[in-house]
């Protein structure tokens, strides 16, 4: 194989592990984890940040890792699905895409756990989304709900249509995670 | 019904821990040792011929392996489908069809190489703009599922004339994309005389029969794995170009290639549905009983291949009519080449069937519920077959119950919470119970348990795990004891996973073989062989014994309620319930999601999803999921779905009908009848737009603007 003509050495820590990589400059982090360290999981769906399919944790904070460049996060720490569970041990989320069936085909799942995953340490932190109240105290947890979970988990489509039950997944996993001070379910309230 | 499912919420998929830890591979995920990789070069016109390709630059791109096109393309077979004979010659019959394929080292160099290909053209004038007049219309032999072209019974024109209330409507339905979550992907792999493919495919031995052909091989030396696939909703139930594009590319450089259609280039390469204009004319009396119905559908197809979309078929079926007139006539314009989408046929005809059924209720003053139960019928109106089952009474009475639909005010607009308008619709749904022979073999295993296999393919249906589940109850054995195999060709014979035939084709021969085994089992004596032993299980014969005297459809009705911003147009959906009579559930869990799942593509189709032909260029203006708008999370709030207990002995062992398209047929059409009844506007092109609603707002702003 010929060598790129622009390539760099960068380091990634993937799922806790160091991973010396030598990428030509055009592979986003989504190629780097799918074609050099056959960690597939994230999936190529859009390839343009259009569908979340790819969506991974970088340094706590989920991303479509389809528009990131490997040679621009040198030293970044990646979570992908691959590195949720613990050993044998589910993630909760995880858990709950099981139990509430919140897949199909499973193709948009990996980037629908991962995004998951960043929305409830977003709500945790007190970060709000476009539908949470205005007199809502900043950097007070926002409590967990359904108009939350759907408006946070928009970037993540679905073909499917398993919509309704990925917001009961993720909604356990708040239940779950927060405990007493749980928002609760909106659902069947009509 | 099995010892795994004790809640009867149905038990999880067999495949959900790899699905949910990203363990699960799919069809460009398998590391193969040298893997180049291919990006498609998509043509530039809309109609012509290629007069040069310049491959030279793109040769010079570091890391290009080959450049392919009709100039060095390996000569192929004739396949079935003519869309897949690629790279055989300089025509070029739609923009966006592949005329050359760059194939490289790693995905950055074949996505270079392929952009750096230059291309001249001898250009024609391209017709690619569908029109209710156009010349090139004519009644195709038959329309796609083999149906008549056209169907007349009774006087329409003499009953529609003397009828007291006469409805005549056009409803337009624009080209949608199936665009799955996995973009159409294949890996191809020649091992000597052999060729190996992973296939993002429905069928996986569809796939193998089509490269025999194209390829000059024996069935048997091609194996098509399709373990994992990411969805397809019709797209994928046929090979695509991209997987003999693979395979040329594979062979011509003597190493495994893989090649995933990028987003953008999916619209033209993998079928769509294509757009539809539908007159419905009813004529009915003061009591709302239909005597007349005609359903005339105007579509198009490629110049490649004829495919018509068969629109008007749901009006030969679902509502007494003595009088009855149904057509289709189809032109071929310089498109991409139309093809299944989740119940083609159904799914646009019963759009334009249920909204012509909800404008007679408002005309006839009669309730939408109601005036659906009055034309009700035991017996098929086109074939005059009595129904195996039909509970399509039962289905509504049961959704208006549980929705409370009762006391509704029909009047439009007299619901509003501040600036929404807020209204409520129903639509009935319909789909055809179809069955087609397949193969089986079930093991009993020496060390003990079960071995299954079937060619049938998981496309997120939940078929893994429901075969499992008929065979633990065939073989009376725990689920646990269960292990099957499905997604290659190797396996068993089975047919496509489409038209909603899967579980009822594959479960059959399951079913089979192990009622076989237990045969076969109870004459063996002593331990068993260290091979096990096997019992082999072919349905054709009891699929062409099934009686021809019963029509056989699955029944539902949908209930929608949305609001409408008076001052933006804007439309949301608040709420959808479904009730469904299709048979025996096998599995509450994934039947569910199965449902809702449709009844999720049905509102999208009613709210977001548009595509346009663009006719000065020929091409679809909305190329990508950024311009192509599928619903998402947050514009689908509250979706539920019920079923009805239905035994039906004239279907098949399980007594199981198709769920995988129902729950979009009729939802579209459920959702513009809550926007009528919310605004006043009759909406009949979709998708609905603020810009449709806009003029008819107006007069509900009026006295807030004082």
């Amino acid at each position: 194989m010929e060598a790129p003509v622009h390539a760099s050495p960068v380091t990634l820590y993937v799922n806790g592990t160091a991973r010396e990589l030598v990428v030509d400059n055009r592979t986003t982090v989504l190629d780097a984890l799918r074609e050099q360290l056959d960690l597939t999981g994230a999936k190529k769906g859009c390839d343009h940040g259009q569908c979340g399919a790819c969506t991974v944790l970088v340094d706590g904070l989920r991303m479509n890792s389809c528009l990131l460049f490997a040679v621009a996060r040198d030293g970044a720490r990646i979570t992908t699905v691959e590195g949720l569970a613990d050993g044998p041990e589910l993630h909760p989320l995880q858990e709950a895409f099981l139990e509430r069936d919140a897949y199909q085909c499973g193709y948009c799942t990996p980037g629908q756990l991962c995004s998951a995953v960043g929305v409830l340490e977003e709500m945790a932190a007190g970060r709000p989304s476009a539908v949470t109240a205005p007199e809502h105290p900043s950097g007070q947890a926002v409590p967990a709900g359904d108009t939350e979970i759907r408006e946070r988990m928009s970037g993540n489509l679905c073909r499917c249509g398993c919509y309704v039950n990925i917001v009961r997944a993720v909604d356990d996993a708040a239940g779950a995670q927060a405990g007493a001070g749980h928002g609760g379910s909106e659902g069947g309230a009509w | 019904m099995n010892t795994a499912d004790r809640t009867g919420e149905g038990v999880v998929r067999l495949e959900g821990r790899a699905k949910v830890t990203g363990a699960a591979r799919y069809a460009v995920e398998h590391p193969l040792d040298g893997c180049l990789h291919a990006w498609p070069v998509p043509a530039g016109i809309a109609r012509g011929r290629i007069t040069a390709i310049d491959t030279e630059r793109a040769l010079a791109e570091p890391g290009t392996v080959a450049v392919l096109s009709h100039e060095n393309a390996p000569r192929l077979g004739e396949p079935e489908d003519p869309e897949l004979f690629v790279l055989q010659s300089p025509r070029v019959a739609y923009r966006g069809q592949y005329v050359a394929l760059a194939v490289a080292e790693t995905p950055q160099a074949a996505r270079a190489a392929a952009a750096a290909v230059r291309l001249e053209y001898a250009a024609e004038p391209h017709d690619v703009t569908l029109t209710g007049g156009h010349p090139g219309l004519y009644a195709p032999e038959t329309v796609n599922g083999g149906y008549p072209t056209d169907r007349e019974r009774g006087d329409f024109d003499m009953a529609f004339a003397a009828s007291e209330f006469r409805l005549d409507t056009r409803y337009r339905i624009p080209p949608l994309h199936n665009h799955p979550m996995e973009p159409h992907a294949s890996t191809a792999v020649w091992e000597g005389p052999r060729l190996r493919v992973y296939d993002s495919a429905q069928g996986a031995h569809a796939v193998q029969s089509e490269l025999a052909a194209l390829f000059g091989l024996e069935p048997e030396r091609i194996t098509v794995v399709s373990e994992h696939v990411g969805g397809g909703f019709g797209s994928k139930g046929t090979p695509r170009p991209q997987v003999v594009l693979a395979c040329l590319a594979a062979r011509e450089t003597g190493r495994p290639v893989k090649l995933a259609v990028p987003r953008h280039q999916m619209a033209q390469i993998v079928g769509h549905r294509a757009a539809t204009e539908q007159r419905v004319r009813i004529g009915a009396d003061g009591a709302g009983q239909i005597s007349a119905l005609a359903h005339e559908v105007v579509t198009y197809s490629s110049t490649v291949r004829e495919f018509t979309e068969q629109a008007a078929t749901p009006s030969r079926t679902m509502y007494a009519s003595p009088h009855s007139r149904t057509t289709h006539r189809v032109t071929r314009l310089d498109v991409p080449t139309p093809s299944w989408m989740r119940a083609p046929g159904e799914c646009p005809g019963m759009f334009a069937l249920e909204s012509a059924m909800d404008e007679l209720a408002v005309t006839t003053g009669i309730d939408p519920v109601e005036i659906r139960l009055r034309n009700d019928t035991a017996k098929e109106p086109d074939s005059g077959h009595p129904f195996s089952s039909r509970r399509l009474a039962d289905c509504l009475r049961e959704g208006a119950r549980r929705f409370g639909w009762e006391g509704r005010d029909p009047r439009p607009g007299t619901r509003a919470e501040g600036r929404l308008l807020i209204g409520t619709g129903v639509a009935a749904s319909g789909y055809p119970v179809y069955v087609a022979p397949a193969r089986a073999t079930a093991r009993a295993e020496a060390a003990g348990g079960y071995r299954i296999e079937v060619d049938a393919t998981d496309i997120g249906t939940g078929a893994r795990t429901v075969l499992a589940q008929i065979a633990a109850e065939a073989l009376a054995a725990p689920l646990d004891r269960i292990r099957i195999g499905i997604g290659n060709s190797d396996l068993p014979k089975g047919p496509v996973a489409g038209g909603s035939m899967g579980t009822a084709s594959w479960g059959w021969a399951v079913h089979k073989a192990c009622r076989a085994l237990l045969r076969t089992l109870a004459e063996h004596s002593g331990p068993l062989p260290e091979e096990g032993l096997s019992a082999h299980a072919d349905t054709s014969d009891d699929v062409a014994a099934r009686s021809d005297a019963y029509a056989r459809r699955a029944f539902g009705a949908q209930f929608a309620e949305v609001q409408v911003d008076m001052d933006t147009g804007e439309t949301r959906l608040r709420r959808l319930l479904g009730v469904f009579a299709a048979g025996r559930v096998l599995n509450a869990r994934t039947a569910r999601s199965q449902f809702i799942g449709g009844m999720t593509m049905g509102v999208s189709m009613a709210l977001t999803e548009h595509s346009t032909m663009d006719a000065e260029f020929g091409d679809f203006a909305e190329r990508d999921l950024a311009m192509y708008h599928v619903a998402v999370n947050a514009d689908v709030p509250d979706v539920q779905a019920y079923w009805l207990d239905e035994e039906d002995q004239e279907l098949n062992p399980m007594g199981s009908k198709g769920i995988g398209e129902i729950g979009i047929v009729g939802t579209a059409a459920a959702v513009t009848s809550a926007v009528h009844h919310a605004t006043g506007v009759r909406v009949r092109e979709l998708p609905v737009l603020p810009e449709s609603l806009l003029p008819g707002l107006a007069e509900w702003r009026r006295p807030a603007v004082v």
